[in-house]
């Protein structure tokens, strides 16, 4: 993952939330392939949401139990990205 | 919005289970996947007291918790086995001598001894080496038949009575899938089996065959343990091709497809394999034999392994 983000493990973002409502994990993916993801998209994300195999974390929850795209995230809130399509 | 653990309703869920769908936090996540693998352990009977049992160890995910879970239940339960960790060096620079580091750290953390076999030791050449002469191309291929057999020799030099690795549902699924694809019966019959080789003097064994990739990720993730996520630089990309997304993509649509795939494949029975069928059809498989070159086992009695692209 950290292959497709410049080698960055972790990145604080300011995403700029539109229209004054409430950021979704959805709003924060397209963001962050747009702004922060350096090479091959494909790897990341599949149309609108994250690429099977890909697990998602809010705060360090399945994000399956936070309502996965439709996910609220506010300020300070981390989404963690993990990759399980490298060897084991 | 808070969901409290559906099992001791007491701690914050933290994940859903792919196979059950249950919610669970993390303690009592836990104590589920382990259970569930000792039962998978006891129930195929994978080991016997007093076992040799090398453990592949490639840093990556998979072999980091496999070492983490064997040394636990190994305790947990008194197996009684003599556990070790087994690590093949194929000589990639900025690849596998880093993901080495992490098998020695592991070697620290689980206590067990580490044994290291590279293939300048056993063949000759490293990767590094091959790539210079043969390119990128089908590389993996290569590399991937040249590990098994050095796993094998490896395991047989320090003695061991078998050898676990740490292969997951969702690459027995993708293997499965593979072997439809490529009309490939013999392979069919046997590939959901989690031994292989139980005649052959080092079988091995699959004790994650059930345990779903996403709960072995979580685990690591959860419990921070140390393993290593950098791709191979000849194929940094490589993810495995069109079976694993495809394997991702029935698994979002419906978790319980991967361990449905591997139930399937246990149920087929190939005449000729497994004691059915007459021996016409036996006679009709394609045979293993054993390479002229090297005399290690090949898919085809008579042709050669891999052993003709070496430069000697
Ligand atoms: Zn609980």
């Amino acid at each position: 993952m950290e292959l497709l983000f410049g080698n960055q493990k972790t990145v604080e973002a300011d995403i700029p939330v539109s229209n004054g409502g409430q950021l979704t994990v959805a709003e924060a993916m397209a963001w962050a392939r747009d702004n922060l993801l350096t090479e091959r998209p494909e790897l990341f994300m599949k149309g609108s949401s994250v690429r099977p195999g890909v697990l998602v974390l809010v705060n360090d929850t399945d994000w399956e139990l936070c309502g996965e795209l439709e996910a609220e995230v506010a300020e300070g809130d981390r989404v963690t990205f993990i990759s399980t399509l490298h060897g084991g | 919005m808070v969901r409290l653990c559906g099992h001791c309703c007491a701690q914050r869920a933290v994940l859903r289970r792919p196979k059950t769908a249950e919610q669970l936090c993390r303690e009592c996540f836990y104590a589920a996947l382990e259970e569930e693998v000792h039962q998978t352990i006891v129930g195929a009977r994978l080991f016997r007291p007093g076992e040799r049992v090398a453990v592949a160890a490639s840093g990556g995910k998979d072999s980091t918790v496999l070492a983490h879970m064997l040394t636990t239940l190994n305790a947990r339960y008194n197996y009684g086995l003599d556990l070790f960790l087994l690590s093949i060096d194929e000589g990639i620079s900025g690849y596998r001598d880093d993901s080495l580091e992490t098998v020695k750290r592991n070697e620290e953390t689980y206590k067990i001894p580490l044994h290291v076999f590279s293939y300048k030791d056993l063949y000759g050449w490293t990767m590094d080496e091959i790539v210079r002469e043969i390119g990128t191309r089908s590389n993996c291929t290569f590399c991937g038949v040249f590990r098994r057999q050095a796993l094998d020799r490896g395991a047989a030099l320090v003695k061991a009575d078998k050898i676990a690795t740490g292969h997951n549902a969702d690459d027995v699924a993708e293997t499965v899938l593979l072997n439809i694809i490529r009309g490939d019966v013999p392979r069919l019959g046997r590939c959901a089996n989690i031994v292989t080789g139980e005649d052959s003097p080092l079988p091995r064994v699959k004790p994650f065959k059930y345990t779903y990739e996403k709960e072995i990720v979580m685990y690591a993730y959860f419990k921070k343990l140390d393993y290593f996520s950098t791709e191979c630089i000849y194929a940094p990309y490589a993810a495995r091709g069109f079976a694993r997304e495809f394997v991702k993509d029935l698994e979002a649509a419906r978790p319980r497809a991967i361990v449905d795939l591997i139930r399937s494949a246990e149920q087929f029975r190939v005449p000729g394999l497994d004691g059915v069928g007459n021996a016409a059809a036996a006679a009709a498989l394609p045979q293993p034999g054993n390479c002229e070159r090297c005399g290690y086992i090949s898919s085809q009695a008579g042709s050669a392994c891999l052993w003709e692209i070496i430069p000697s």
